[in-house]
């Protein structure tokens, strides 16, 4: 007998159960199908402003910082300022995104670079498809527009939200994903990004920048 | 070859703890900073005691439907492009891994945090293979550098100072001036971070765990705070998710609700920084992410669990939240426990997995305070399993002589009340009358396991049976 046979009769022999037993495999195919919510927590409630307001404070509370402008052709501006305020140099490197990419750059003195990382950016900009006010946690997919490795390997991750796609809870953000990827599949990566990267691994100290991003710097386009 | 086990030697490693000052201090951590962190997130949302409920029940539908949650999930895994693999034991799930590796021609296999690859004993297998294994988080890296196992299931290197980590990287890294700072934490994680960033780029193979693994959509979700699970899953060319068989969940709404409760119980954060859901290889327009994607999951002994007493241990997410609640960890620490898994769910686990009869002291290492289960996200009544194993272990006469005469005895005595009262009544009159000048004994007859450590209170007035009576208690 195969492993994978062995172990699915042993679980049924321990649960006294048959693997033709339509009952069990339609209370299966039913939850999975109707996939439903929940409890949601309350604190993530609330029209736009409000919701914005609680992902604002729930983000900064975990050290992210947090700007809202009020179009996307202020975000060059921004990303320019924030570089320059951290003494940082004025690189940045991002994805295909086409909400990016179409920007009013030629208005910063910054240099762009297009693609994945391979370890060697200080800077990323990417789009994320969602932010979620319950924590603070943006959600960004994986794919050319925004490569998975801008998330990670740059010491310093730029993330552009628009204020439309700030939702109460993970829920909803899942389920945007779910509607736009089809019922059952998803992309490759959702990295749900909750402040920059940290480790309390020695003593119990809590620090910023273990392996990703020391800093998170999230952009809020209000229209 | 799985991790060889000092369980047996509970007694002599919880004395050495005891005795050991740097862990002591160390352990001081864990006492104050969990349990206050895990405090507070609880009572930021209102709805997180209905969510520990919702989590449980989730839980147990899962368990009771197990074999069809799993083809779910494998099905859509291979629909995704990936490839699912089943193994028995931990030698199989280590041959899987080995073997992949080996076909691929891999150096060097980088690995994000994952307790059940520390039980399989992975990293031996692929040392013994000629491959390198090399940890990732900070603490496991630690560790992994002294040659210790993890003393702790979320946080590793709980057991060790700074001046440890300190000494450990000195010894190790020869190549970094000799007279550089390490004296700050931050300078110490920035050394561990520029080395690991050179490792996880070189790397052929990134092995994560799965905290979660999505029937629906096929997903493997891994949570970290460092982000190292996701440079050791996203580098590399292959990913292998290595996970244990009961980490299933049915869908996406299912990972958000237990996703609320995990960090929060675990390290009173409101979300970990790192959920990364992951489904399949790289896609065809993808420009980073692995080429391959591969899911080894493991029995090793779980199967067994359901349907029995020790179903309930099958609900846990490993979150810690009991070891950190728990007095006896307090003041041991997680090595004493001579596993994998410490605290209490190492206490109910590790003989479910290796055997009542080598780990038959850890269910006897505990207060019985109930503590764990208060904390534990998905309500596991630890204690009454540890019961169910000293049961076992009695009547599997696994406990000492001593231990089984003595309970012979008062057994005898507590079948027969009158008689009980009787005795008891005389003896504590006996006891007051010869420790009434001093109060206390330093030393009784067969009471040595108390006197060696403390002075026996002389007692005082009449027995409790008795001063009960009097005040009308109720039987």
């Amino acid at each position: 007998m195969s492993a994978r046979d062995e172990i699915f009769s042993n679980i049924r022999r321990s649960l006294g159960v048959r693997a033709d037993d339509a009952a069990r495999s339609a209370i299966v195919r039913n939850r999975i199908d109707q996939a439903r919510a929940g409890i949601r927590p309350k604190r993530g409630e609330g029209d736009i402003p409000q919701r914005l307001a609680t992902f604002k404070s729930q983000a900064e509370s975990v050290s992210a910082t947090v700007a809202i402008v009020e179009s996307a052709a202020k975000v060059p501006q921004e990303i320019a300022r924030f570089l320059r305020d951290q003494n940082l140099p004025a690189t940045l490197r991002m994805g295909e995104d086409n909400r990016l990419t179409s920007l009013p750059w030629d208005g910063t003195q910054l240099a762009l670079s297009r693609g994945a990382s391979k370890g060697d950016d200080l800077n990323a900009v990417s789009h994320a498809e969602a932010g979620v006010a319950e924590t603070g946690t943006l959600v960004i997919v994986s794919g050319p527009h925004n490569p998975s490795t801008l998330n990670f390997l740059p010491d310093n991750h730029i993330v552009v939200l628009k204020a439309a796609g700030v939702v109460a809870t993970y829920e909803d953000a899942l389920a945007a994903i779910r509607k736009a990827y089809g019922k059952g599949e998803m992309p490759r990566t959702v990295n749900m990004i909750t402040g920059p990267s940290r480790s309390a691994d020695i003593e119990q100290k809590l620090l910023l920048g273990a392996h990703g991003p020391r800093r998170l710097h999230i952009i809020i386009v209000r229209n | 070859m799985s991790v060889q086990s000092t369980s047996p030697q509970f007694k002599q490693n919880a004395h050495h703890a005891l005795h050991d000052m740097q862990l002591q201090k160390a352990l001081g951590n864990v006492r104050q900073n969990f349990i206050e962190r895990r405090a507070v997130a609880a009572a930021n949302l209102p709805e997180f005691e209905a969510l520990r409920d919702q989590a449980c029940d989730l839980r147990d539908h899962v368990l009771a439907h197990i074999d069809l949650y799993l083809e779910a999930y494998e099905k859509k895994v291979l629909a995704a492009g990936g490839h699912v693999h089943f193994a028995r034991t931990s030698e199989e799930a280590c041959q899987i891994i080995v073997d992949l590796a080996k076909a691929r021609g891999a150096k060097s296999v980088t690995k994000g945090k994952s307790m059940v690859s520390e039980e399989i004993g992975l990293n031996a297998a692929l040392e013994r293979n000629g491959m390198a294994a090399i940890e990732t988080d900070l603490g496991e890296y630690i560790i992994q550098l002294r040659g210790e196992a993890p003393s702790h299931i979320i946080a590793p290197a709980v057991h060790l100072n700074q001046e440890d980590v300190e000494a450990e990287f000195r010894r190790v890294h020869t190549h970094l001036p000799a007279d550089r700072n390490l004296e700050e934490p931050e300078t110490l994680l920035a050394e561990a971070r520029a080395i690991l960033r050179s490792k996880f780029l070189a790397s052929d193979i990134g092995v994560t765990g799965a905290n979660f693994l999505v029937a629906e959509t096929g997903t493997s979700i891994i949570v970290t705070n460092e982000g190292n699970g996701d440079l050791t899953q996203l580098l590399p060319k292959v990913h292998v998710v290595v996970a244990s068989i009961e980490k299933l969940i049915p869908t996406l709404e299912d990972a958000s609700a237990m996703l609320r409760v995990l960090a929060r119980s675990a390290t009173g954060q409101d979300m970990s920084v790192y959920t990364t859901l992951s489904t399949g290889p790289r896609r065809p327009d993808d420009v980073d992410g692995p080429e391959e994607y591969h899911v080894v999951l493991v029995d090793n002994g779980r199967s067994n669990m359901l349907g029995t007493q020790f179903q309930d241990m099958l609900r846990c997410i490993r979150c810690g939240a009991c070891m950190n609640h728990c007095p006896v960890y307090h003041a041991v620490g997680g090595h004493a426990y001579g596993w994998v898994y410490p605290g209490p769910m190492g206490a109910v686990l590790t003989p479910s997995l290796i055997g009542v009869d080598k780990a038959g002291h850890l269910p006897n290492a505990s207060t019985f305070c109930g503590r764990c289960e208060s904390v534990c996200p998905v309500h596991i009544p630890l204690p009454k399993l540890m019961r169910h194993w000293r049961e076992r272990e009695f009547e599997r006469h696994l406990a000492p002589a001593s231990v089984r005469y003595g309970l012979g005895i008062w057994a005898y005595f507590a079948k027969r009340p009158r008689l009980y009262r009787l005795t008891s009544s005389l003896a504590m009159r006996l006891l007051a009358l010869a420790g009434k000048s001093k109060g206390h004994f330093r030393w009784l007859p067969l009471a040595g396991g108390w006197t060696d450590y403390r002075d026996m209170p002389a007692p005082q007035g009449s027995t409790f049976q008795a001063q009960w009576k009097k005040q009308g208690g109720d039987r």
